[in-house]
């Protein structure tokens, strides 16, 4: 499988980074490689083996449904560089 | 029952499928342990969990997995034991994850189906593909400021089942009955509580049509609808646009519209310049859900009776048409009055229709007019049983019974007491409503002239004018037979 740049811009913008064109081209570079590398595992024949999706063999914890009041709003906009009567401000989203 | 569009070269027919939120009613989030109280604080139940700070890691709430298959089972569905945590991923605002944990591959419930029932008795299945849990999104208010968008986290993470139908609705009607049954049966269960004005419950509609017989057409989906009247709203001004875009020769393309609740009208997301990618994956933070047969099995024994179950019940039992019954259990409250109702006297399973236009037409209105939820009902289930027996035992008339009743809801009072208290005891005593006919036959010679001369419609008039001086407790049918026999005597 060989990236092309169109997908590396594509991936940059959905994980929201901006690239330059030289970046775009060096990750391409390491990207390609790296799929290169993972593509190894296709030598081995897993047509009986079903999807993993965790490697861990224990189960999954639970809770109890208990909740805790906690009064977060101080605390959790702390480091909110604008706020408005306990909201986050962020630039408009237009819908 | 033909859902079928009238168009200008042929019928069209819309095909619907729904994917309905229902908020589980839990005290904590799915994934970590603050509350999911409504109305609070803004920002005042976010834990570090649903801020998404580095490093904390989610840990399931059991009561949400239980609830989940609980509701599974509601919908005559498979339960999965085994089933995948998946990250969703995409970017907005009010998701500090960058991604909602959902389910994708492997949901915890797989197929059911619910029945939704039609006035002229009929009915329909509609097939559920699929019951997910997944984490709600935070709340964004869009409207308080030109160039900014606040954010309150209150919501985020709290669980969410979303329910999944296949296409198999056709109509606005059908769509509204489907969320209504669906609602039903999870206030039945206590998963949800269906506060669709709160937006515990809301639904995301898809809608396309097509020529009857052809394959399905371009579908759009219309997010976020918060009550059954927007949802018909929105699909009837949606199925309009597509046919008439169809027929002037255009194409639908597949979108994802909003609709505004304002103008009535669905229009394309604005946001939406990329068309979504949620390169799902499986939550290496989360182990895979594995649930035994043994505790399925525990979780079926607490399904309590489901509307479907009751409503055979009332067919059955009392007699009941298919909907009236079917109308009887859509609300869990209303549903147990009636059989609070029925219950409190044996006298009164035979008369079971009538108790169901009391509840449905009389005491509806009242609580209706001072915005009182039947649970709260001033007049107990038994006083209304109490009533209903002394109409059947012709202790009072139905129309003094509406009186009582309202005195009821005033007072709080059982009606013996008010019967007594304002002396409305019907008078069944033949010989004091001879008098009172006596004496009204007396006053209005010219009236019994005229009857005798042929005007039978007159008879009428007499038996109000008498009922009229009895204060409405002449016994309706003693003062007919007595009137008759008396104007007889004078032909």
């Amino acid at each position: 499988m060989k990236l092309d740049t169109n997908t590396i811009n594509k991936i940059a913008k959905l994980a929201r980074i901006r690239l330059s064109e030289e970046e775009a081209k060096d990750l391409l570079k390491d990207m390609n490689s790296i799929l290169d590398w993972v593509e190894q595992l296709n030598e081995v024949n897993t047509d009986s083996v079903a999807p993993l999706a965790n490697i861990s063999s224990s189960t999954l914890p639970q809770r109890k449904d208990e909740a805790k009041d906690i009064n977060s709003t101080d605390e959790i906009l702390k480091n909110s560089p604008d706020k408005l009567e306990g909201y986050f401000a962020v630039p408009k989203v237009v819908e | 029952m033909s859902n079928l569009i009238k168009g200008k070269k042929h019928d069209w027919e819309t095909v619907i499928g729904l994917e309905i939120h229902a908020q589980v009613k839990s005290n904590s989030k799915l994934f970590s342990n603050s509350s999911t109280a409504f109305g609070s604080k803004p920002n005042s139940q976010v834990s570090l969990v649903d801020a998404a700070m580095p490093g904390m890691l989610p840990v399931i709430n059991r009561y949400c997995i239980e609830q989940a298959v609980k509701t599974g089972i509601g919908l005559k569905a498979k339960i999965n034991n085994y089933s995948v945590f998946d990250r969703k991923n995409y970017f907005y605002a009010d998701l500090p994850q960058g991604y909602q944990i959902s389910q994708y591959k492997h949901p915890i419930v797989g197929e059911g189906k619910v029945i939704i029932d039609f006035k002229d008795g009929s009915s329909k299945d509609i097939r559920i593909v699929r019951l997910h849990l997944e984490q709600d999104a935070g709340k964004s208010l869009h409207d308080q400021n030109p160039t900014k968008t606040y954010v309150d986290l209150n919501r985020s993470g709290v669980a969410l089942m979303e329910i999944v139908s296949e296409p198999d609705i056709r109509s606005a009607d059908e769509a509204g009955l489907y969320i209504s049954k669906i609602r039903s049966i999870l206030m039945y269960l206590d998963t949800c509580d269906g506060n669709m004005q709160e937006g515990s419950l809301r639904a995301d509609v898809n809608i396309s049509v097509r020529k009857p017989g052809d394959e399905y057409g371009t579908r759009c989906e219309i997010k976020n609808l918060n009550s059954i009247k927007f949802i018909k709203q929105a699909i009837n001004y949606e199925v309009k646009r597509q046919i008439e875009v169809l027929e002037d020769g255009g194409v639908i393309e597949q979108n994802t519209l909003l609709f505004n609740t304002s103008t009535g009208k669905t229009r394309p997301m604005r946001s939406k310049e990329e068309a979504h990618d949620y390169r799902y994956f499986p939550d290496p933070d989360l182990l895979p859900l594995e649930i035994d047969l043994e505790d399925i099995n525990k979780l079926k024994k607490t399904i309590p009776e489901l509307p479907d179950d009751r409503k055979k019940r009332y067919v059955d039992d009392y007699n009941l048409s298919n909907y009236d019954a079917s109308v009887l259990t859509a609300d869990k409250s209303v549903s147990d009055y009636f059989d609070t109702v029925i219950k409190s006297d044996k006298k009164l399973k035979e008369s079971s229709k009538i108790v169901v236009n009391w509840i449905t037409s009389e005491l509806f209105s009242l609580l209706n007019e001072k915005n009182i939820e039947i649970n709260n009902s001033p007049i107990t289930p038994e006083n209304l049983g109490r009533l209903i027996k002394f109409i059947k035992e012709d202790i009072i008339s139905g129309k003094i019974a509406k009186e009582v009743l309202l005195e009821m809801f005033n007072t709080k009072l059982n009606p013996q007491k008010i019967i007594e208290q304002k002396g409305l005891k019907q008078v069944t005593d033949t010989s004091e409503i001879e008098i009172i006919v006596d004496e009204v036959l007396k006053e209005n010679q010219k009236m019994v002239d005229q009857y005798l001369s042929g005007k039978d419609k007159l008879l009428g008039f007499f038996v109000g004018q008498s009922m009229k001086k009895s204060k409405g407790k002449a016994n309706p049918k003693i003062l007919n037979q007595i009137l008759k026999i008396k104007l007889s005597k004078k032909k």
